[in-house]
């Protein structure tokens, strides 16, 4: 390549060109684009998550980003790309873990169905089930301490939450009462 | 004739460097010959019946909505985080599920409030007295600040604006100037949107349409 160059002047001009010095220009534009595709159906899918994983708490859906509306860089639009990436994984394997709890939290219900005795004062709420509500399965003795001494368990399944009460208190009931869960507002099983 | 039968739309220029990474970025707007004021009782049952329709379980479906999404896609690519700095739509769902209610305040919010609502896409209003020539979207230049007043706080170079033809007058999907929103005293008003992708215009001819509809419905029942 450099006696190349070397042949192409005339004699005694000769110039010395190193690869290094030649300009190089970049298109990043092709590369910016497919980025922002990138980051558009990543946040899609994410918002798809989100919307999938309701009434779920607790899962963290934060992909941070700083600063005000700019025309982002190469490695911000990286950078942002790999982080939502990172956070759409992350709540799918969250969202399937919690899959998992609330399979073996509807299993766990069939079998104090089946059997309460095996399972005393087992308790189960719509909240472990992925639900939103107060319901729940609670195994109890029938008749108290005599259930419990003769070992007559059954599951109490509460209907759902207490209604509102307003500033003024169920009518009956001091201002501060508050009924237990389950118990004022639910019908027993069998 | 009303302000909304007249309504004039135009397109703001969008700067090269900025056109170049968001073609299908547009500013869109209309000069509105009304003010704000009083929201008229219409306008409040309005309101109302538009609470009575929203629910919680729309708050939560909406980032799947075409337009909301749109608008969510578009703050991740300049670099805002939506759940952070929630888009318009979003941030209106929030505060609408907290208070209750779309809330009443004056005839402009009112009508801002409707037309985003009912289409997704935000409107946002200047004094059209404030306003030197067209809109434009560009980036900010070094130095430049936010408004024309002295104490007009100093925007980081780089930073996407809508200015006028003498200085920035607001940060994109952010704050207005100072000095130039609309007062009491504000007689015409520059409405402008923002179109991004995945937001057809149809949608933000129809947020403008409504936003003018309303304040016209407002001015007619003051005047």
């Amino acid at each position: 390549m450099v006696e190349l160059l070397e042949h192409s002047h005339p004699a005694g001009t000769v110039r010395q060109v190193s690869p290094a010095s030649l300009p190089v220009e970049i298109d990043e534009r092709a590369a910016r684009r497919s980025l922002r595709e990138q980051i558009a159906k990543l946040e899609q899918e994410l918002a798809a998550a989100f919307v999938a994983a309701y009434p779920r708490s607790g899962i963290d859906w934060t992909v941070g980003s700083r600063g005000g509306p700019r025309v982002l860089s190469l490695g911000e639009l990286e950078q942002l790309r790999d982080d939502l990436a990172e956070r759409l994984h992350a709540v799918r394997v969250a969202l399937g873990e919690r899959a998992e709890e609330e399979a073996q939290a509807r299993a766990l219900i069939e079998c104090m169905l089946l059997e309460p005795a095996r399972y005393k004062w087992v308790r189960v709420t719509n909240a472990h089930l992925g639900l939103t509500g107060c319901r729940s399965w609670h195994v109890r003795p029938r008749f108290g301490v005599i259930g419990m001494l003769m070992g007559w368990w059954r599951v109490k399944i509460s209907s759902g939450c207490p209604l509102a009460t307003g500033r003024g208190g169920r009518r009956g009931l001091p201002v501060n009462f508050s009924a237990p869960h389950g118990v004022v507002n639910s019908h027993g099983s069998p | 004739m009303g302000e909304a039968d007249a309504l004039e739309l135009r397109s703001g220029s969008v700067a090269a460097d900025v056109c170049e990474e968001f073609p299908e970025l547009t500013l869109v707007f209309a000069e509105v010959a009304v003010g704000s004021g009083r929201t008229p009782e219409e306008v409040k049952l309005q309101l109302r019946l538009l609470s009575d329709r929203f629910r919680g379980a729309q708050a939560i479906a909406m980032r799947q909505d075409a337009v909301p999404q749109a608008y969510r896609v578009f703050y991740r690519q300049v670099g805002l985080d939506p759940d952070a700095e929630r888009t318009p739509v979003e941030a209106t769902a929030v505060k609408r599920l907290l208070d209750g209610a779309f809330r009443s305040r004056n005839l402009l919010d009112d009508a801002l409030t409707i037309a985003l609502v009912e289409t997704g896409v935000p409107i946002w209003a200047f004094d059209a007295d404030a306003v030197d020539g067209d809109l434009s979207i560009r980036l900010a230049a070094p130095g430049e600040r936010l408004g024309r007043q002295e104490q007009a706080p100093p925007l980081p170079s780089g930073r996407m604006v809508v200015a006028d033809e003498r200085s920035p007058l607001a940060v994109l999907f952010g704050e207005l100037a100072p000095g130039h929103g609309v007062t009491d005293r504000t007689r015409r008003m520059v409405l402008f949107s923002l179109q991004v992708a995945g937001v057809p215009a149809i949608h933000v001819e129809e947020a403008l349409w409504a936003c003018a509809t309303v304040l016209d419905a407002g001015e007619l029942r003051t005047s």
